[in-house]
C-alpha cells in the first residue's frame, strides 16, 4: 500500500520536534479527520534555516510532513511556498489515492508557517488562533467523512448517520449537540 | 524476524486438520454436487456431512443452514431477504448502531426501496439495551438485526433478551454472529434467533466460506437467483472445498471450544489488565465482563490507530485498528463514536485478538515492543506535547 520511501520517512522521520524560539508556527487539520501537523520554522535572510514538525497522524501524514521538512530546509521562504502536496506525494514516489486529501497536508501547515513568521515581520497581528481545519472541504461534503451530501439534505450524512448544525460565528457545519464548531472553535449556540 | 499474528479478527490462520480435508476434496471430488452420476453424489455428500458439522456447531438443523461466500454475503442475505420476505406486513427494520457495515449497508439499501429504519444505540461499554430494541418497535416492524459480538470492541449483546422482547411481538430476529461464531458457545434455540450469520474464517476454516442459519419456517428472498442449490435459496455452483473446510473447522471448534476459551482467557485478561499501565493514558474499549475471549482492545491517547499498526508491524506483530486512517474510507469507527468516544480518542483505537496458540510467550514480547513504538509516536504528537504543556510539565 505504501512506497519504500514512505515507509523509510515513517519509520526513520526526519526534523521531528518542536523549535522553542521559532519564527514561524504552522497548524493544519484535526483529529477528526485523523491528521493533525504543526510545523515551525527558523528564518535568517529570508531562508529557512531550520524546519521542525510535529504530526499526529497515519504514516503517510508522518512521512508527508518528514519530507516536506527535508524539501523546505535551506530554501528560500519563496522556494518553500512554490513546494505543493502533489510534489511532496510525488517526492514519496506515491500515495494511496485516499491519502491523498487528508493525509497529504504537510506543505500546507508549511506555507501557514511562513505566512505566521511574515505576519510577525510586518507587524501585523498574527492570525488570531490558526485555523483548526485549512484544507477546505467542498460545498455540499461531510465535514467528518468527506462524502458528498445529498442535494436535497445537506443537514444530515447518510454515510456517518451524522445530524449537523450550522455554525452562528463561520457558517460551517459541526455535529448537532456538539458544543465547539469544528471549524473556528467558538461555541455553537449563544 | 519473529511474527506475532494477533489478529484473529480479520482472519484465523487454518487449522492443519482443516487444510488436509481441504486438500483431499481438491484432490479427489470431481462431480458437482448437483449431478446424478457417482462423482456428484460423492460431492454432494461432502457438502452435507459438512452441513450437518455448521448446524451442530450452533444447534440448528441441517436443513436450516445456507452456506454463502462471506460474512458480508451472509448479512446481506438475512436482512435484505428476511425484510423483503416479510414486507407485505410492514416495512420497518430496527439494528443496532454499532452494526458491521454489511448489515448497516443493506439496510440502507432497503431504505433506497421504501423501508424505513431505526438504529438503537449503544450504552459506554458498547451493549444494546433489550428495553430500547422494545422501545423502537412500531407495528410496522418486520426485522431486527443485533450482532452476537462486535469485532472491534469484543462486546458479546444480550441477544436472547433481545430475541425475547421480538418473539413476543412476531418480530423476526437476525444476529450476526460472525465475530461469535465458533468462539464462544452459541446455540440458536436458547438465544431464540430466526436467522444467524457465521464465517469459517473465524475459527480457523477457510477465507470465502460462510453461512446463513434460517430457522424452519421463517420466510427469506434468495439474493442470488440461480438453480436449485441451496434449496433454491442461493444459486451457484456450491464452493465444495470451502464448506469442506468450514464444516471440519465447524467440528474442531465445537471439540476445542473450551480448550481454547481456557488457554485465550487468560492472556486476553492479561492484555486488558497491563498493556494500559505500560504507557499510561490508554482506555480499554468495550465490556470487561461480556466480552470475548479472545478478544483486548484500546484507545491509546495522542497517538493514531494505523501509525501503531504499521509500528507495530516493523516490530513483527499483526494488529487491527478501528481508525479512520486504517479504513479506506477514512471515517472515524462508527462503532467508537456510538459508545460516546470522541473522534480524537476513536483515532487511537488498537484491537489485539488472539488466536489458538497464542503463547504467553507472545503477550510478554508485544508487552516489550508496545512501549517504545508508542514512546516514538507520542515524541512527534502535538496532541501529546499540548498534553504536557497544559499538564504544565
Amino acid at each position: 500500500m505504501y512506497s519504500d520511501k514512505v515507509m523509510d520517512h515513517f519509520a526513520n522521520p526526519r526534523n521531528v520536534g518542536v523549535l522553542p524560539e521559532a519564527d514561524g508556527v504552522g497548524q493544519v487539520g484535526n483529529p477528526v479527520c485523523g491528521d493533525m501537523m504543526t510545523f515551525y520554522i527558523k528564518v535568517k535572510d529570508d531562508r529557512l534555516e531550520d524546519v521542525k514538525f510535529q504530526t499526529f497522524g497515519c504514516g503517510a501524514a508522518i512521512a508527508v510532513s518528514s519530507m516536506v521538512s527535508e524539501m523546505a530546509k535551506g530554501k528560500t521562504l519563496s522556494e518553500a511556498m512554490a513546494i505543493t502536496n502533489d510534489l511532496v506525494a510525488e517526492e514519496l514516489g506515491g500515495l494511496p489515492k485516499n491519502k491523498m486529501h487528508c493525509s497529504n497536508l504537510g506543505a500546507d501547515a508549511l506555507h501557514e508557517a511562513i505566512k505566521n513568521f511574515q505576519d510577525k515581520r510586518e507587524g501585523r497581528a498574527p492570525r488570531v488562533g490558526v485555523p483548526a481545519d485549512a484544507h477546505e472541504h467542498e460545498g455540499g461534503a461531510c465535514p467528518y467523512c468527506d462524502s458528498s451530501l445529498e442535494e436535497e439534505d445537506k443537514t444530515f450524512c447518510r454515510a456517518c448517520r451524522v445530524e449537523f448544525e450550522e455554525c452562528p460565528s463561520c457558517g460551517g457545519i459541526t455535529k448537532k449537540g456538539d458544543t465547539k464548531c469544528l471549524h473556528c472553535g467558538k461555541p455553537m449556540k449563544g | 524476524m519473529k511474527r506475532v499474528y494477533l489478529d484473529h479478527i480479520a482472519a484465523t490462520p487454518l487449522h492443519p486438520e482443516v487444510l488436509e480435508a481441504m486438500r483431499l476434496c481438491l484432490g479427489d471430488v470431481t462431480g458437482n454436487p448437483q449431478s446424478l452420476h457417482a462423482e456428484g453424489r460423492q460431492a454432494l455428500d461432502s457438502v452435507e456431512a459438512a452441513r450437518e458439522e455448521v448446524a451442530g456447531l450452533v444447534g440448528a438443523q441441517s436443513s436450516e443452514i445456507y452456506f454463502a461466500s462471506s460474512g458480508t454475503e451472509a448479512n446481506n442475505f438475512a436482512v435484505k431477504g428476511l425484510a423483503l420476505g416479510q414486507q407485505a406486513r410492514g416495512r420497518h427494520v430496527v439494528i443496532s448502531a454499532i452494526e458491521h457495515s454489511s448489515v448497516l449497508n443493506s439496510v440502507k439499501a432497503l431504505e433506497r426501496q421504501g423501508f424505513t429504519a431505526t438504529l438503537v444505540p449503544v450504552d459506554r461499554f458498547g451493549r444494546v439495551d433489550p428495553a430500547d430494541v422494545e422501545k423502537a418497535l412500531t407495528k410496522e416492524t418486520v426485522l431486527v438485526s443485533v450482532m452476537t459480538a462486535n469485532s472491534e470492541v469484543g462486546t458479546v449483546q444480550p441477544v436472547a433478551a433481545v430475541a425475547a422482547v421480538c418473539r413476543s411481538r412476531g418480530v423476526l430476529v437476525h444476529t450476526d454472529a460472525v465475530a461469535a461464531a465458533g468462539s464462544i458457545p452459541l446455540d440458536v434455540k436458547a438465544l431464540g434467533v430466526d436467522a444467524m450469520s457465521l464465517a469459517g474464517d473465524q475459527f480457523y476454516g477457510p477465507k470465502g466460506s460462510a453461512a446463513l442459519f434460517v430457522r424452519k419456517g421463517a420466510r427469506i428472498l434468495p439474493l442470488i437467483d440461480g438453480g436449485i442449490q441451496e434449496g433454491g435459496r442461493r444459486g451457484g455452483t456450491e464452493n465444495v472445498a470451502g464448506i469442506v473446510g468450514m464444516g471440519r473447522a465447524a467440528r474442531l471448534a465445537r471439540e476445542e471450544m473450551e480448550a481454547r476459551i481456557a488457554a485465550l482467557v487468560p492472556l486476553r485478561d492479561r492484555l486488558l489488565e497491563e498493556l494500559p499501565g505500560r504507557v499510561g493514558h490508554v482506555i480499554v474499549t468495550g465490556s470487561r465482563t461480556e466480552r470475548l475471549p479472545h478478544h483486548a482492545s484500546f484507545c491509546i491517547e495522542f497517538v493514531e490507530g494505523e501509525a501503531m499498526l504499521l509500528s507495530l508491524d516493523m516490530k513483527g506483530v499483526a494488529v487491527s485498528s478501528g481508525s479512520a486512517c486504517t479504513s479506506k474510507a477514512l471515517k472515524a469507527s462508527h462503532v467508537l463514536l456510538a459508545m460516546g468516544l470522541d473522534h480524537a480518542t476513536a483515532q487511537g483505537s488498537l484491537v489485539f485478538s488472539l488466536i489458538q496458540g497464542t503463547s504467553a510467550e507472545d503477550v510478554d514480547y508485544l508487552l516489550d515492543v508496545f512501549p517504545p513504538a508508542i514512546e516514538r509516536l507520542r515524541g512527534m504528537s502535538p496532541l501529546y506535547t499540548q498534553y504536557l504543556k497544559e499538564r504544565g510539565s
